[in-house]
């Protein structure tokens, strides 16, 4: 219970600080770099190595990778469709993380099953 | 493009939108830990590149150009989604960087010791996803730079 919380605590900070750099970055394409900041990974990975193992983050971060590639082409379509449509923010990107999942599960399941 | 630090847009973003940011990225990486613990590190990794708080920011920099536009009278709906598409776009060019970062701790975690792989990983992170961003931007300079009127020195 408590590594939960001390996760979520952790998690909560860091992405708060690279969302809060984000925010003062001028112009908005290079703020949106800090959009796609390792910021989980680097709550997550963290502890894990401390408390699982070197091997044990090592192999989240080869799955790391295939997340990785979802989230360029996740945030490519949202792009894509916002400078297009005239669809709200907040729509296309929820209805696009389908996406995400899609393309992340197939490498999953193409590459990296165990 | 000139990268700076602008600190007047940081009282557009309220406390509520701080708390929404922290709770997604407080519960995303809860769920990373729970995911990896219950179906073993593979799939627990793919979630540590979940845009987690993707929807929220972009929403969030939609609503700060419409308010900003209305401020003036003006309408920014455009503008809002504008603003959301460069915001995503930069997210993209950032994500490259984070399949380095990935590669780098996958390829380093092993060998080297945590507190050199993480920080290593990070710089890593930001001269990609910087060069990334400088690469796309190129091809835009290059085209202001063509449209510039010449300045004949002999005409001074």
């Amino acid at each position: 219970m408590i590594q939960i919380l001390l996760r979520f605590l952790v998690g909560g900070t860091v992405v708060s600080v690279f969302a809060m750099i984000g925010d003062l970055l001028k112009p908005k394409s290079f703020a949106g770099l800090f959009g796609a900041a390792p910021s989980v990974a680097l709550a997550t990975l963290g502890l894990t190595i401390a408390t699982e193992g070197a091997s044990y983050g090592a192999t989240e971060a080869r799955s790391m990778m295939a997340g990785a590639f979802a989230f360029f082409l996740y945030a490519s379509l949202v792009s894509w469709v916002l400078m297009r449509w005239q669809v709200k923010a907040l729509f296309v990107t929820l209805g696009a993380l389908p996406l995400w999942f899609a393309v992340a599960f197939v490498i999953w399941a193409l590459g990296l099953r165990p | 493009m000139r990268v700076k630090f602008d600190v007047s847009d940081l009282g557009l973003t309220t406390w509520p939108d701080h708390a929404t940011r922290f709770l997604f990225g407080g519960c995303i990486t809860v769920v990373a830990g729970l995911v990896a613990s219950q179906f073993g590190p593979v799939m627990g990794g793919l979630l540590l590149a979940f845009p987690a708080i993707f929807p929220a920011s972009a929403t969030l920099i939609e609503k700060d150009e419409i308010e900003k536009k209305e401020k003036q009278g003006l309408n920014g709906t455009v503008r809002g989604r504008q603003a959301a598409a460069l915001d995503a776009a930069g997210s993209a060019m950032g994500s490259v960087g984070l399949f380095v970062f990935a590669l780098l701790v996958w390829k380093f975690a092993t060998q080297t010791h945590t507190w050199i792989v993480l920080p290593g990983a990070m710089i890593a992170w930001l001269v990609v996803a910087v060069l990334t961003w400088e690469i796309r931007q190129l091809p835009r300079a290059l085209m202001r730079k063509s449209h510039r009127p010449e300045i004949d020195p002999g005409s001074i």
